[in-house]
């Protein structure tokens, strides 16, 4: 409270010193940004005019500029074939998934762990499930693909409880499982912290308030706990609706085979798979579409996390 | 107090149990492939091994090493972590620096802000992204690595916000001793922002280690590739098609010890700076929250 009192007043003073101040020559501070400004420009700017692909029949070897111009025939072939339509389909059933367990289980992991006294207790169990977070898709595809296989580790322990041995990554619906699971395994520790944090900052007094009125644990958390984790939970929710046509490349690509493409082939696996086989103008036309609604979706997030919840980035 | 209750005892030692639960869960996939790594070749291939290892032995390591591919790739990912962190955080902290300026005192910083959103919610996409890095010849570039990567959006928010809850009058002292923007920056900002430098360092590391993917779209030759990308095409896709490698080699990579070895020696560097990560992170994460 003190400081933010202190804090305020200098404030007011300072720009009363400030437009005194010969402090108006900012070349120092574009100069510092000049860096950030060039890279930015060349490797995310650059690239943007190479968009127009998508309205083009695209040969590399003719260029942007020499392509023939087929209008909207990209986007058009893109809504009818099969195989497109699949791949967005299977993105959104996986991502939407995810997100919504990707909220409910670190909120309630946080919740538990909130019950938890024992510091040191509590610290190391937050080392062991941050773990998985760090590591890459390539080390945990690795691992999965030795536990999940059909003589793997997982498969033994089913056997030995006498139920049949299950092809993880070999069904396309196990396969949507395994990675709506193996994606919450390795994330769910590391997305609580976040509700860790707003829970360490619930005001005392209210539980001691409830209290003395004689409510119980569980009264206490749906009365107190949970509308205070609410606008938390509203950002965090909307922020990741701009993923919503992503589902995570590094993850579906590194455990992905030709037999689940059917029901695992997402967007992005897609468009690596037409670029590699060259069909450029359908891979660029797909991927602008990704690009786009994740624009509007993630502009939109940002918006409603601002009328919401006061959440500001920059 | 409630935690006197009966029944919330018995809630709370089943609670207990379960956060355990979970937390080995998440750890026992690592000490799985830590034990086939050490175990012998026929005990791994027969898939015996659960969390001990059997028939001890180094032989998966020692054959790992044996392998020029395996050491070319691990120093290019050294050199890359070291190359790509030191060059992404000069970036970023001069960026960050005078985005945490006043709009009083730097009026264009709203244009510089929506600069950055902007490629923070809009990608070219795949196709463009790969046709200017081949335009711009970092194609088969050990900098194609490194110079993509080099502007974190996010990371120069996580730094700005950092600045910006710094106490003014620290900028106030300095200003009316006369100093530059620069020599702000330098003398008084940095020394105080190590904690947070050194946050964002670490994570910008993780993520250098173990990115994998622009080394397969940009790189043709294998000698380059980063660890990450090497261990991607051995251990996930099996694809020794491209690699260029002798039979011996072959019978090698398909050794399931060995390839426990190599996920476990990618894995290593990150488990080395996990401890000192986990210091940080909390309050890196905060920083990004919602705000009163």
């Amino acid at each position: 409270m003190k400081n933010n009192d202190i804090i305020a007043s200098t404030g007011r003073s300072s720009t009363a010193l400030r437009s005194k101040m010969p402090f108006r020559k900012t070349w120092r501070l574009h100069l510092l940004l000049l860096p950030a400004v060039l890279i930015a420009l060349v490797f995310k700017y650059a690239p943007m005019p190479g968009i127009i692909m998508a309205f083009q029949d695209f040969k590399p070897w003719l260029g942007i500029g020499g392509s023939p111009w087929i209008g909207w025939d990209n986007f058009e072939l893109m809504f009818t074939l099969n195989g497109t339509v699949q791949v967005i389909w299977n993105t959104l059933i996986i991502s939407v998934l995810k997100i919504i367990f990707g909220l409910a289980v670190p909120v309630l992991f946080a919740l538990l762990l909130n019950e938890v006294r024992n510091m040191g207790l509590k610290r190391s169990i937050q080392t062991m499930v941050y773990l998985p977070h760090f590591m890459s898709w390539v080390i945990l595809g690795g691992i999965l693909l030795d536990l999940l296989s059909l003589d793997g580790i997982v498969n033994r322990l089913l056997t030995t409880l006498n139920i049949k041995p299950v092809m993880f990554l070999g069904d396309g619906d196990w396969f949507r499982v395994t990675v709506i699971v193996s994606d919450l395994w390795k994330e769910f520790g590391f997305s609580a912290i976040v509700f860790l944090a707003a829970l360490s900052g619930i005001n005392p007094d209210l539980y001691e308030a409830a209290e003395i009125d004689g409510a119980g644990r569980l009264q206490q958390t749906i009365n107190i706990t949970l509308p205070s984790l609410l606008p938390i939970m509203v950002v965090v929710f909307t922020l990741s609706l701009g993923s919503m046509l992503s589902a995570n490349f590094d993850q579906i690509y590194n455990l992905i085979n030709p037999l689940v493409l059917g029901k695992g082939d997402i967007i992005d696996t897609f468009v690596f798979r037409s670029f590699q086989d060259g069909q450029y103008s359908l891979a660029t036309t797909v991927g602008l579409f990704k690009s786009l609604v994740g624009f509007i979706l993630i502009s939109g997030g940002y918006y409603v996390a601002y009328k919401w919840a006061n959440y500001r980035i920059f | 107090m409630y935690y006197k209750d009966p029944s919330y005892r018995v809630f709370y030692y089943i609670n207990l149990a379960l956060l355990i639960g979970i937390s080995i869960l998440c750890i026992l996939p690592m000490i799985h492939i830590f034990a086939v790594s050490l175990s012998g070749k026929s005990a791994a291939e027969a898939n015996l091994v659960t969390f001990f290892p059997i028939d001890f032995n180094f032989e998966s390591y020692t054959k790992t090493f044996e392998n020029d591919n395996f050491g070319n790739a691990i120093i290019t990912s050294i050199w890359r972590a070291i190359t790509g962190t030191t060059l992404g955080m000069i970036v970023t902290i001069m960026a960050a620096f005078s985005l945490s300026r006043s709009s009083a005192e730097f009026r264009v910083r709203a244009l510089y802000v929506w600069f950055f959103l902007f490629i923070m919610i809009f990608d070219a996409g795949l196709v463009p992204n790969y046709l200017l890095v081949q335009k711009v010849g970092l194609v088969n570039s050990f900098w194609v690595l490194i110079l993509p990567g080099l502007v974190n959006v996010w990371n120069m928010i996580l730094m700005m916000n950092f600045f910006r809850a710094l106490p003014k009058e620290l900028d106030e002292a300095a200003i009316v001793d006369g100093a530059t923007s620069f020599r702000i920056l330098f003398s008084v900002y940095l020394p105080i922002s190590l904690p947070a430098i050194a946050t964002i360092s670490l994570f910008t590391m993780v993520g250098h280690w173990n990115s994998w993917f622009d080394g397969m779209l940009y790189m043709r030759s294998q000698e380059q590739w980063p660890l990450a990308t090497l261990l991607q095409t051995i251990v996930v896709v099996q694809d020794f098609s491209k690699t260029g490698i002798t039979p011996e080699d072959l019978e090698m990579m398909s050794n399931r010890s060995v390839k426990a070895a190599q996920i476990f020696i990618a894995m290593l560097p990150i488990l080395a700076v996990y401890p000192l990560l986990q210091r940080f992170f909390v309050k890196g994460i905060v920083l990004g929250a919602v705000k009163e």
